[in-house]
């Protein structure tokens, strides 16, 4: 794996602070309401890896829509380090580049090189020119082990480099909070394996706070620092388990008795919501 | 750790490797093209076409087929330096029809890609453009192409005009309703995901509306050729001068069925190469799509 890089000053470093207060999202996809999310909080530090876990469809990616700006909700607030993204008046957040989102199944532009969307962020923004987004974008890919793929396209090079890229892509915006949407699905346990090593390592050098939704229980201890299982639809917090497994953090550790525990821990909680989910049978929504 | 330096290959990274290139690669294409069936089969085919139309028109004259002209007097006819009915390769006349055709349709492509595509585009980016055209799109893109004939005529003055008019429409219609659905096409999560990267609205228009219609534009494109070509020759056969459809039905006016049937040829041939440029120039602005299918194998 990529060695740990010149740590880059990062402006955002200690930001992405993200509360969540009493959110409540209602649907109406058919004139019939249909509550999504129910009187939901959370507090996640800036800096935590906070691992979201639940039963398909609970309402998971309702509310990270929520943070990133895709979805509004109906009642209650959301906070970034203190400032309010939505709430009464503003159902609404705006979309920015402070809370960069990495997709299920993977949104890097099929029409440009790994380089260019991974230099898309500051481009658009305004804040490099072309000329310097590319080099930096470069830089940053190497240092995630993609020296030589720059000027290919994400449907020449294997999904888990797709992936890393994707998430330097993110990266290279200097994002306070990272959202990832179960990003590591449809990936085989080996990929999956060793995308976990590079997200920690990327983590490790630029400590941005990570709102990560998942199935997998290993995976969410493994990665995070609290593990939150979500109750299904509608969406509420139901147990928090802290990870206090220090970091770094590698693969040996999934052997440990105190791994071993710790998933149990959340498996209990997590089951009994899968049980509640199969039986509801609700479709997942959007 | 040690400190990675870019550009340098780095322990358990397998540098990707190139596809050969220049004339290793034509060499490699040129090879895989003869060693499978493809050529063969496409010669095969060709050759019990000809061999059908020769069998059933000069061999056995089967009832129904005996007016028409087999192989052997047409190729005779469209290869000799003094044809008898006034039409083969080495007359001017020949390739004045063709020319005169090929421009209408340059024309009618032209106008109706320049037209088609902006609106399609801003029909899936912007509801408030398609609420407003979409309805009236759908009821006047059934009329066929021959109805539009009589007022085509009385619109326009002349013979370009009318038959170049033609083309145009039946080529738009096709044009915007795919540029419509490629924008359709399009995962909601590039719109978001340039969104989160700071892209306005404008910038989500060229950056993702823009090439990631691409691949259906192009799909109605060649479309839309071949149904403008499709028009034309309709158009050039009931108010044309001169042209390959106009050439078709003065040889039937004048009960010759040789020059007919060299002009149905001429058509094909001309109205496939035409589909191939489209093709060509798709193909050189979406190598994105190109090189992501080739590794599929397709």
């Amino acid at each position: 794996m990529a060695a740990v890089g010149t740590v880059p000053a990062r402006e955002n470093a200690g930001k992405g602070a993200i509360s969540i207060r009493n959110v409540t999202k209602i649907y109406d996809p058919e004139g019939v309401n249909v509550l999504a999310v129910d009187d939901c909080s959370l507090e996640i530090a800036a800096g935590e890896v906070c691992m979201i876990v639940g039963p398909s469809g609970c309402g998971k990616t309702t509310l990270l829509s929520a943070i990133a700006g895709f979805h509004s909700i109906t009642f209650g607030e959301i906070y970034l380090d203190g400032e309010l993204l939505c709430g009464p008046g503003k159902p609404l957040a705006d979309q920015g580049a402070d809370r960069v989102v990495v997709f299920q199944n993977g949104a890097l532009f099929p029409w440009m090189s790994l380089a260019d969307n991974v230099a898309y962020g500051p481009t658009v923004q305004g804040r490099l020119n072309k000329t310097q987004a590319r080099e930096k974008a470069l830089d940053m890919l190497a240092e995630a082990g993609l020296a030589d793929v720059g000027d290919k396209f994400p449907g020449e090079v294997s999904s888990g480099m797709a992936r890393r890229a994707e998430i330097v892509r993110a990266l290279i915006n200097d994002p306070k909070v990272l959202l990832l949407d179960e990003p590591y699905r449809a990936m085989d346990a080996l990929t999956k394996s060793i995308m976990h090593e590079a997200l920690l390592e990327m983590y490790d050098r630029t400590k941005v706070t990570i709102f990560f939704i998942t199935h997998d229980l290993e995976e969410s201890i493994f990665l995070g620092d609290r593990v939150v299982v979500m109750t299904t639809r509608p969406c509420r917090t139901k147990k928090i388990v802290e990870v206090n497994i220090p970091r770094p953090r590698d693969y040996h550790i999934l052997s440990s008795e105190e791994f071993r525990l710790l998933v149990d821990e959340a498996n209990e909680a997590v089951h009994e919501e899968a049980i509640k989910a199969f039986e509801a049978g609700e479709r997942e929504l959007a | 750790m040690s400190e990675p330096v870019a550009g340098q290959p780095q322990p358990g990274v397998t540098p990707v490797q190139g596809p050969p290139a220049g004339l290793g690669m034509f060499l490699y294409k040129a090879r895989k093209n003869l060693t499978g069936s493809t050529p063969y089969l496409m010669m095969g085919g060709i050759g019990l076409w000809l061999l059908t139309w020769w069998l059933l028109c000069e061999v056995f004259s089967v009832p129904r087929f005996e007016k028409m002209p087999g192989p052997v007097a047409v190729l005779s006819e469209l290869f000799s330096v003094e044809p008898f009915l006034g039409i083969s390769v080495f007359t001017q006349e020949y390739y004045q029809h063709i020319y005169l055709s090929c421009r209408r349709i340059f024309f009618a492509f032209m106008i109706a890609t320049g037209l088609g595509v902006p609106l399609g585009l801003f029909m899936g980016w912007s509801k408030t453009v398609r609420d407003y055209a979409f309805p009236i799109l759908e009821t006047v893109r059934p009329i066929p192409i021959l109805a539009w004939v009589p007022l085509a005529i009385l619109m326009f003055a002349g013979f370009e005009a009318p038959v170049i008019y033609l083309a145009t429409l039946a080529s738009f219609f096709v044009t915007t309703l795919n540029t419509l659905l490629g924008v359709d096409s399009i995962d909601e999560s590039y719109f978001r995901a340039a969104g989160c990267l700071g892209a306005k609205r404008r910038h989500i228009f060229w950056h993702v509306v823009v090439p990631g219609s691409m691949p259906f534009i192009f799909t109605g494109l060649q479309i839309s050729i071949g149904v403008a070509w499709f028009s034309l020759v309709a158009a050039e056969m009931v108010s044309g001068d001169g042209g390959l459809g106009y050439l078709i039905v003065d040889a039937y006016m004048n009960n010759v069925t040789v020059p007919m049937v060299i002009g149905m040829i001429t058509l094909g041939f001309v109205g496939w190469i035409t589909s191939a440029l489209v093709r060509l120039v798709g193909n050189r602005l979406m190598q994105w799509r190109v090189r992501a299918l080739a590794l599929e194998g397709r």
